[in-house]
């Protein structure tokens, strides 16, 4: 057996804004994987909504080369950044498996929050070391010894070692790099052994095709090689082996404790499946490496042209974009209101903004999304089970046994005195506490809650009845049995199906008078009055209407104004296509998806 | 220039008229709601003005001869046309007089500002040609007027009223209503003294704010607020109800006149008859033949435009043609505006067009149930119910 001391593979995990991205930039600035020239601000978000909102949607990764200066020794370190939003968990578990250790930033400003939980919790599944980091020092609100204090109590990481860095302005960070070396441990593996490399990540690169990111356990990975995945049994030539610095940097192999890129002639990331392992055809290993259980849609929605003709346009857009992501899921929906569409399935609610904004911006849709709705489970009279992602398919109630939810268990963190409103708003989602503890002047609170209560608009509520205080993340606990019903939306007497929902029986009723009366704000005034009610079967639950309109009309029109106002009134009917006709009633596409939020706002 | 249209045959000249219209671009100050084509200058040189306006309008209507179009009124507009010189009113008057023939009973009104006109003013436009007035009065309220941003006071108002009542034999005035805080009852007030004072015409607009203007500005950043869309209501219903109990219905959505007082200048525009624009900023539609208009637009800034003629012998900056769709479907929106409608026969006539070729029947079928619209004798017409909210019902007629 060689030797891969002078190896470590570590993640870098946090909550999301407390700092991973600007410390991973600070370390390969510091490796001099860049010139500051080529320094862009948060080099590791790379696609340009990752730049825009700031966060990291995908791993990625680099090899940093870095001088000891306990024994002057070069070391490959090999760095991943991972995703910090609740969303993408599933990301930050495959990333975590491919290391040996995490750097656990937290905002010395702020304290430990939900996600430095999660992830510190799926760092330890992982049987990470575990090195906390402090960031944010420069800060004026920092608050080392506090926060020191706070990892120990809550999560019990030691920190006596821990320094506080910067990594905005690079104070400390030289450190980081110091310790990493010295207190995580070298990744094991046999240089000698057959083929063992795990596939963590996949994406479509449109000069390159599909990049796959490996994770070598044993042996070599060798450009030429007839590389077979286990799962799958394909076969594929290896044309390229590289490592990322963060350049893409073309090498010969890949050895055991070794992380880099292959690519193989792929044509889709569908035929990547995350967590295989791939061998040497020639000589094969017999044993495969622990999988990841794979990533569940549990947020679906309707996509819908807003141009019925750019129905194919979305369809191959949304076969482009799986392409880079099979974690979401699209079958093709018909509905009487928007006509044909997409029901998509999604890991969560940035998820699925994030595939929207992407279908809007890079291929230049206009879209309406329908509310999103969670998989309801229908245990049918005749013994039969069926999943429900859609609200409008939902069976006649009398062939329905029983109806079971999906729960989540979360864990909300927040400062004491706002205490009050995130428990209630908890109870008023139907939450049942699990835990309630303290740590200094912030509580943790620990709840099951039903998915359908959180999906629209759980986390804006929290965050504003918190100003912003309140942290959250969520895992997915089970299905129980529910007393659900569905709500239809009928407008002008006319039932819009994209507009149907589920709600548990005791919400029913006031989720229907809440949609009522938000469309009665979403709905333009109409030349007639335009009643709109909520019911359950036959029975109306809540009831309002829009008043017909009032007054619409120019006061002074001469000659010379005959073009203007006849452009006027050609923009008035060109706002008629960003409507929806149903009946003789005109909705704003915006409306299915507003008018299904629940805030007071 | 444009020699084809020499040999375009007689156009058929209908009720809608041929009007010329002439814009003066000057005022003594710019009113902060006001998006028209006015400007302030220190100096106007009178002689200029008057050679050149004379010189656009006789290069315009060169292209025009042969075609039998009988003049049947002048509008000259503005600005505040009040500030002309008289003998360049007299001078535009005396050639239109040449150019074409004109009808007996030709209307020529100018457009008036208190403040800028004495009787002795008023007698010179009188002797040129002027038999109409119409006043800027905008409001019979000191504070109203202070906010309209106007030069004069209600007294000032008054005493122009007084005078034009006591040369001209026709004289409206207009109004600016729906102003801030305004109340129901304040403008009763006001309307009920404007029906004291003599005109067979008003026009009473309610306030718009208009963009590029100081108004709008203010208004984005919230220095006053308008009357919501009931309230608006409410006064436009007030002012109907008043206007037309006293012998003054509206003939258009802000035009009321006693019956035969309505401006027949006009209604040229809103029944889609023929217009000249001679001027900075003025626009003209004309029929050229069978297949379609021309719409002109003359450049806006009074120094290019004064340049433009110089140079070209008109101030126009853009010709374009309009189909006789087009054409049509602006007589819709301007013919809905009036309380006659629009008329099939009429449209057939100059468009070859009918109603039925460009009405959108959903919207029809919705807005005769609703009872928005009727149709009788060949006349589409907007009733009580539907005027209030025309933009919308015009918007759900026509195909665009
Ligand atoms: N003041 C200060 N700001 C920092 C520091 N590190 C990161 N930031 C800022 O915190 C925000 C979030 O950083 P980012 O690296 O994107 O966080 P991530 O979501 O964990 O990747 C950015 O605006 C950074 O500029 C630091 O040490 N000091
Ligand atoms: C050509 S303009 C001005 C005529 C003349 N210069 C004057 O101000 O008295 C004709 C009328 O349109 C009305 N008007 C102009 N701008 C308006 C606005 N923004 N809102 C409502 N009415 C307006 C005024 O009543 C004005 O008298
Ligand atoms: S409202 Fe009349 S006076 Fe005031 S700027 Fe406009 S045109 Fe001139
Ligand atoms: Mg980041």
């Amino acid at each position: 057996m060689s030797d891969l001391s002078h190896i470590r593979n570590f993640a870098i995990i946090a909550h999301i804004d407390h700092g991973k991205s600007t410390l991973a930039d600070r370390l390969i600035q510091l490796c001099g994987g860049l010139d500051d020239r080529e320094m862009k601000e948060q080099l590791l978000d790379s696609m340009d909504l990752e730049r825009e909102r700031g966060i990291t949607i995908k791993a990625q990764t680099v090899r940093l080369l870095y001088t000891a200066k306990r024994d002057g020794k070069v070391y490959q370190l090999n760095l991943m950044d991972t995703p910090g939003h609740v969303d993408f968990a599933y990301e930050v578990s495959r990333s975590l498996a491919a290391c040996e250790g995490s750097l656990l930033v937290v905002d010395a400003s702020q304290g430990v929050e939900a996600q430095t939980l999660a992830n510190v919790y799926q760092a330890i599944d992982a049987n990470h070391e575990i090195i906390p980091v402090l960031n944010k020092v420069d800060l004026p609100a920092a608050d080392v010894a506090r926060v020191k204090t706070q990892i120990e109590d809550v999560i019990g990481l030691d920190t006596s070692e821990s320094v506080g860095i910067s990594a905005k302005t690079g104070l400390n960070v030289d450190q980081v790099l110091e310790s990493i070396v010295t207190r995580l441990p070298p990744p094991t593996g046999d240089l000698n052994a057959k083929v063992q490399a795990m596939l963590v990540d996949s994406w479509y690169d449109s000069y390159l095709g599909v990049v796959i990111l490996v994770r070598v356990r044993s042996g070599t990975l060798k450009k030429g090689m007839r590389m077979r995945m286990m799962q799958t049994g394909a076969v594929h030539p290896i044309d390229k082996v590289g490592v990322f610095t963060p350049k893409m940097l073309e090498t010969d192999s890949l050895s055991a404790g070794e992380m880099g890129f292959i690519m193989a002639g792929i044509k889709s990331v569908a035929d990547c499946s995350i967590g295989d392992t791939m061998t040497d055809d020639r000589n094969p290993t017999t044993e495969a490496l622990p999988g990841f259980k794979p990533s569940i849609p549990v947020v679906w929605c309707g996509l819908f042209p807003v141009d019925t003709s750019d129905f194919e346009l979305l369809r191959d857009s949304l076969a482009k974009l799986r392409l880079n992501d099979s974690s979401f899921e699209f079958q093709m929906e018909t509905s009487a209101a928007l006509g044909f569409g997409f029901r998509c399935g999604f890991l969560g609610l940035l998820h699925m903004e994030i595939i929207q904004e992407r279908l809007e911006r890079e291929f230049d849709l206009d879209l309406i999304t329908t509310a999103p709705s969670v998989v309801y489970k229908m245990y049918m009279t005749d013994g039969t089970m069926m999943e429900l992602h859609n609200p409008a398919d939902m069976p006649d109630p009398v062939k329905i046994d029983r109806i079971e939810e999906p729960w989540v268990k979360a864990t909300i963190m927040v400062p004491d005195e706002y205490l009050g409103q995130v428990l209630a708003l908890c109870t008023e989602r139907r939450g049942i506490q699990m835990d309630l503890t303290y740590a200094g002047a912030r509580a943790m609170a620990v709840y099951k809650l039903p998915l359908n209560e959180i999906v629209f608009d759980f986390y804006d509520r929290l965050k504003s009845i918190s100003r912003g205080y309140a942290s959250f993340d969520y895992d997915m606990a089970d299905y129980t049995e529910s007393n659900l019903v569905r709500v239809s939306i009928l407008v002008n007497n006319e039932p819009v199906d994209a507009l149907a929902f589920i709600a548990h029986h005791s919400q029913a009723e006031f989720r229907g008078r809440q949609i009522c009366a938000r469309l009665k704000d979403l709905i333009p005034r109409h030349m007639f009055k335009v009643p709109i009610q909520a019911a359950i079967g036959g029975r109306v639950i809540a009831r309002e209407t829009i008043a017909a309109l009032r007054k619409d009309v120019t006061a002074k029109c001469y000659g010379g104004d005959i073009s203007r106002k006849k452009k006027l009134l050609e923009k008035q009917k060109e706002g008629k296509k960003k409507m929806r006709q149903f009946g003789r009633v005109e909705i704003p596409q915006t409306a299915f998806i507003n008018a299904l939020k629940m805030g007071d706002d | 220039m444009d020699n084809q249209d020499h040999r375009i045959k007689t156009i058929p000249q209908g009720d809608e008229g041929f009007g010329l219209y002439i814009h003066w671009p000057f005022c003594l100050s710019k009113c902060p709601y006001c998006d028209f084509n006015s400007h302030v200058v220190d100096t106007i040189d009178h002689g200029v003005w008057s050679q050149a306006l004379i010189k656009d309008l006789e290069t315009q209507s060169a292209r025009l001869t042969g075609q039998g179009r009988i003049l049947t009124s002048i509008f000259l507009g503005g600005g505040t046309p009040s500030l002309m010189a008289p003998n360049t009113v007299a001078a535009l008057i005396d050639r239109a007089a040449d150019l074409w023939p004109t009808a007996p009973d030709l209307e020529i009104t100018l457009e008036a500002n208190p403040g800028t006109v004495d009787r002795d003013r008023f007698r010179d436009f009188k002797l040129a040609g002027v038999n109409r007035l119409s006043l800027g009065i905008q409001s019979l309220d000191d504070r109203a007027l202070q906010f309209l941003g106007r030069v004069h006071d209600a007294k000032a108002a008054l005493a122009a009223l007084d005078t034009a009542r006591s040369l001209f034999d026709r004289f409206s005035f207009d109004l600016i209503y729906a102003r801030p805080g305004q109340s129901l009852e304040d403008w009763e007030a006001e309307l009920r003294q404007a029906l004291t004072l003599g005109s067979d015409h008003l026009s009473v607009y309610q306030l718009t704010i208009e963009q590029g203007t100081r108004f709008f500005g203010a208004y984005c950043r919230g220095d006053f607020t308008l009357p919501d869309e009931d309230e608006s209501a409410d006064l436009f219903l007030l002012t109907r109800d008043i206007l037309a109990t006293a012998g003054l219905p509206a003939y258009e959505v802000s035009n009321h006149a006693r019956p035969g007082q309505e401006s027949r200048h006009n209604l040229i525009y809103w029944r889609g008859g023929d217009y000249l624009g001679v001027g900075p900023g003025a626009h003209g539609r004309l029929r050229v033949d069978a297949d379609g208009f021309r719409a002109t637009v003359a450049h806006r800034r009074p120094e290019s435009w004064l340049k433009r003629v110089a140079d070209t012998g008109t101030g126009l900056k853009e010709e374009t043609h309009i189909p006789p769709r087009h054409r049509a479907q602006e007589m819709l929106m301007m013919g809905l505006r009036l309380a006659e409608g629009v008329s099939d026969t009429r449209m057939r006539r100059l468009t070859g067009l009918g109603l039925a070729d460009i009405i959108d029947r959903d919207g029809l079928s919705m807005a005769r149930s609703e009872g928005l619209i009727e149709c009788e004798k060949g006349q589409l017409r907007a009733t009580e119910a539907g005027i209030p909210t025309l933009n919308a019902l015009t918007a759900a007629l026509m195909i665009i």
